[in-house]
């Protein structure tokens, strides 16, 4: 069967060959290497997801009164976008779980692109050859903070409507075009004539995932084409790749992950409650509630928000917001372009211009982990800084001494961060040993009393890494007899 | 794939018995009870979803047996690839994918050269091609963007909200009024009150927003309530004071307000303005003091505004004065 279908498609498509390659391909174990698996499977888990709430979700800010079935909200006026979210939650069966997986999966998806990011960095996989697959991947994850937003503004709902509000505003910022920017997205000064919500569903269900898809497509294909980045260890050079196969290992252990991280989606969406809008209500300008804070990848820019002093610059009849425009665009804007830049200003400030397969050991590059430490760091300070609120009551401080501390502590913070982690780094490249798996040692006392230590023996468990690595077998020879007429497997005659 | 076509290792034959091929697991019968037990387990969690579903729709149960049941398979799979599976490990090598100095020299000749040639030759060609497909964008660049929106009105003197970012609806004797309509009378609040009100007949608009508060019990005849803004001692009324409700950081409604500190709170990074002195911004990242509305009481003591703001309501923006 499969030998006649694969002639088939062979005759045609002449596939045997590259396919074969293709089952072959071997991936380096790790655990590491999982993070950006997460991420795939959680976008696919977006997708599935996806398609469901877009069969009954209205992208519409038409009124309407509402007759659903959640109570509170009975004959008020909202918005078909707001009574179909809510309506998506209460009145479509599963519809709760699937809303609240879409809203988990978004959060899994760009946390797992942020620890994947960081493990290629701290190991120092973005270098060349895989400049390019940084970039794009860098670029999926702006598209996929954008795609976020976008999305968890589509229900209409007090929070999210107040974040619309915001982005209108920080849009306005910008000098020269701001102006016009905001009325061309919004269809005219804020709030707009309703438009804004076709507009970010349109780019949120069709542009922005085609992109990510494009995209997507890109990273993987890179990665097939380049191969994958191993770390040190025996039998592993720059020039090969040592693992398990495609297929049957790497296929299966991907699949169960895949599972794993659906069900853990799906288990948070039924136990965890996110984004209860019909508790929030419908959006209205003038309405706000307390406590506003975006999803968690929003919170840096909130943060930032939160501590630029009120800076604007009025002058020869202009108004420039720098309040707004400073840490709400200039800030992002120079984080991004370090990130897609960063390759390549390592390159340059080494002058390492060599092909790495191999994958440092984060503390045998201190100052680039130093750097890594440095802007996780900021980013971790700027994120805090987005409850400043919610740290002052809860540690019943004042919330001038919170803005102050976060004021001097998210420019000084990270730079003691550096040098501390360089030091740490370079504290342990010094010592002996370090990072190796140390066997257990044999104390021994001699009859004269003297004491003296062996090192035991390898531990027969520990016999998986011993073997020699060889090429993935075609034919697999001595095939008992029960088993060789078994599909798949042929018996070589030598 | 067929770029890598080249890299195909030769055809190998191990015996069954190679140390490779041998499961990971020291117990391969344990291995597989486990996978066993999990792909039963996720088996039976699917058909609890579907009965969930039938049955109930009970949106933790179906959390639980779906995802349960996926946890269940998946680490069923996984058991199954990791501990029974060939444990190698197994090798393969990598190939250098840049091309010859020579292949690379003949792909810029052919761009270079062939390339270069036909637009020597034809010069004018060239030019036209450009000019056409400029236009072109230009053209198309226009429905796409330009139609998407108005044009701001660039005039202070404007009155329509929708196109300008100067504009408010409240004019000389705008009726205050609540978010449903209601007229707002001068007897409404007590010392402390606050509410969202708008210009009759703009209920519920974004840059009317505005919040009055009564700060004081004053009547009709009693000397009128001392603001510490300068210029505008009568711009409250009988204890009344109205600003804009838009905050001057990012445009958030200033909706909370601290009676005991006669302070606004904008809930969205925290910016605090002086309701006494004329809203001025006391902390957080607003530039601004909001602007404030001047009120009078006409003839039924229904609260009306002397005039409309005096100046843009909400955040900065390049054209702001
Ligand atoms: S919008 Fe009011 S403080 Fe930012």
């Amino acid at each position: 069967m499969i030998d006649s279908s694969l002639r088939w498609v062979d005759d045609r498509l002449g596939i045997a060959k590259g396919g074969r390659t293709f089952l072959d391909k071997i991936f380096p174990d790790h655990w590491s290497f999982m993070l950006g698996e997460i991420a795939l499977y959680s976008f696919l888990v977006l997708l599935g997801t996806g398609v469901f709430l877009s069969l009954y979700y209205i992208p519409s800010a038409h009124e309407i009164v509402y007759h659903g079935s959640y109570l509170p909200l009975q004959g008020q006026k909202v918005s078909e976008a707001y009574a179909s979210s809510v309506g998506l939650s209460f009145d479509v069966k599963s519809g709760l779980l699937m809303r609240q997986a879409h809203h988990w999966a978004a959060d899994i998806f760009l946390g797992a692109i942020a620890v994947h990011m960081a493990r290629v960095f701290f190991t120092g996989a973005f270098r060349k050859p895989r400049e390019l697959n940084w970039i794009v991947g860098v670029s999926m994850l702006l598209l996929g903070i954008v795609n976020g937003f976008l999305g968890y503004s589509l229900p209409d709902d007090l929070v999210s409507g107040t974040g619309i509000r915001i982005t209108y505003s920080i849009v306005e910022s910008i000098p020269l075009v701001g102006s016009y920017l905001g009325f061309f997205l919004f269809g005219g000064n804020y709030p707009g004539n309703g438009i804004i919500i076709p507009r970010f569903f349109l780019l949120h269900v069709l542009i922005v995932p085609a992109l990510i898809i494009g995209l997507l497509a890109a990273h993987l294909g890179l990665l097939v084409k380049q191969k994958h980045t191993q770390f040190k260890g025996r039998g592993k050079t720059e020039h090969n790749v040592v693992g398990s196969p495609m297929f049957p290992t790497f296929m299966a252990k991907t699949t169960g992950f895949l599972f794993m991280t659906t069900a853990v989606t799906f288990i948070l969406a039924g136990f965890a409650q996110i984004n209860p809008i019909w508790q929030f209500g419908q959006y209205e300008p003038f309405q706000i509630s307390y406590a506003v804070q975006p999803d968690w990848y929003m919170g840096w820019l909130d943060g930032a928000l939160r501590i630029m002093p009120s800076w604007e610059f009025v002058g020869w009849g202009h108004t420039i917001p720098l309040e707004v425009l400073l840490p709400a665009v200039i800030f992002p804007g120079i984080i991004f372009n370090i990130f897609f830049a960063w390759p390549f200003i390592e390159a340059r400030h080494t002058g390492d211009l060599a092909y790495h397969n191999l994958l440092d050991r984060p503390r045998d590059r201190p100052k680039r982990t130093g750097a890594g430490a440095m802007m996780l760091m900021l980013m971790f300070m700027v994120f805090s800084a987005s409850s400043t609120d919610v740290l002052a009551n809860f540690f019943q401080i004042r919330l001038n001494s919170v803005l102050w501390f976060f004021r001097i502590a998210v420019p000084v913070i990270p730079v003691i961060t550096y040098f501390l982690t360089v030091k740490i780094c370079e504290e342990m490249a010094g010592a002996e040993g370090i990072g190796k798996r140390k066997p257990p040692n044999l104390v021994h006392r001699s009859a004269t009393g003297e004491f003296s230590t062996v090192p035991t023996e390898a531990r027969p468990g520990d016999g998986h890494e011993e073997l020699e690595a060889v090429p993935v077998p075609t034919f697999i020879d001595m095939v008992p007899a029960d088993l060789a007429t078994g599909p798949g497997i042929r018996r070589v005659m030598r | 794939m067929s770029d890598e076509s080249h890299q195909v290792p030769p055809l190998t034959t191990v015996s069954v018995e190679d140390p490779h091929l041998q499961p990971y697991a020291k117990h391969p019968g344990r291995a597989e009870a486990f996978a066993a037990a999990t792909m039963v387990i996720g088996f039976l969690g699917f058909i609890g979803f579907g009965i969930t579903y039938w049955i109930s729709d009970q949106t933790q149960w179906e959390a639980a047996t779906l995802g349960g049941g996926m946890l269940a398979l998946g680490a069923g799979v996984i058991a199954w690839g990791k501990y029974l599976m060939a444990q190698g490990p197994f090798v393969e090598e990598r190939h250098e994918f840049h091309s010859t100095e020579a292949e690379r020299d003949a792909m810029t000749a052919a761009i270079v050269e062939r390339g270069g040639m036909v637009v020597q030759r034809r010069k004018v060609l060239g030019g036209l091609f450009a000019l056409g497909s400029t236009a072109m964008g230009v053209v198309i660049a226009f429905p796409l963007i330009r139609s998407l929106g108005p044009k701001p009105a660039t005039s202070r003197q404007a009155t329509n909200t929708d196109t300008s970012l100067f504009a408010t609806n409240w004019k000389k004797n705008s009726q205050l009024v609540t978010a449903d309509g209601r007229i707002v009378k001068v007897a409404d609040l007590g010392v402390g009150g606050v509410l969202t009100v708008f210009p009759k007949g703009y209920e519920g608009s974004s840059p009317d927003q505005t919040i009055l508060i009564r700060l004081a019990q004053i009547g009709p005849n009693d000397p009128p309530f001392q603001l510490e803004s300068p210029g505008r001692t009568d711009w409250g009324v009988q204890g009344y004071v109205a600003y804009s409700k838009m905050c001057t950081h990012l445009g958030c409604p200033v909706g909370l307000y601290q009676e005991l500190t006669q302070q606004l709170v904008c809930p969205c990074h925290q910016s605090i303005f002086n309701v006494v002195s004329g809203c001025v911004p006391e902390f957080g990242p607003a530039p601004r003091p909001l602007p404030q509305l001047p009120l009078k009481v006409d003839a039924f003591g229904n609260l009306q505004s002397q005039s409309g703001y005096q100046q843009a309501v909400g955040p900065g923006f390049w054209e702001r004065p």
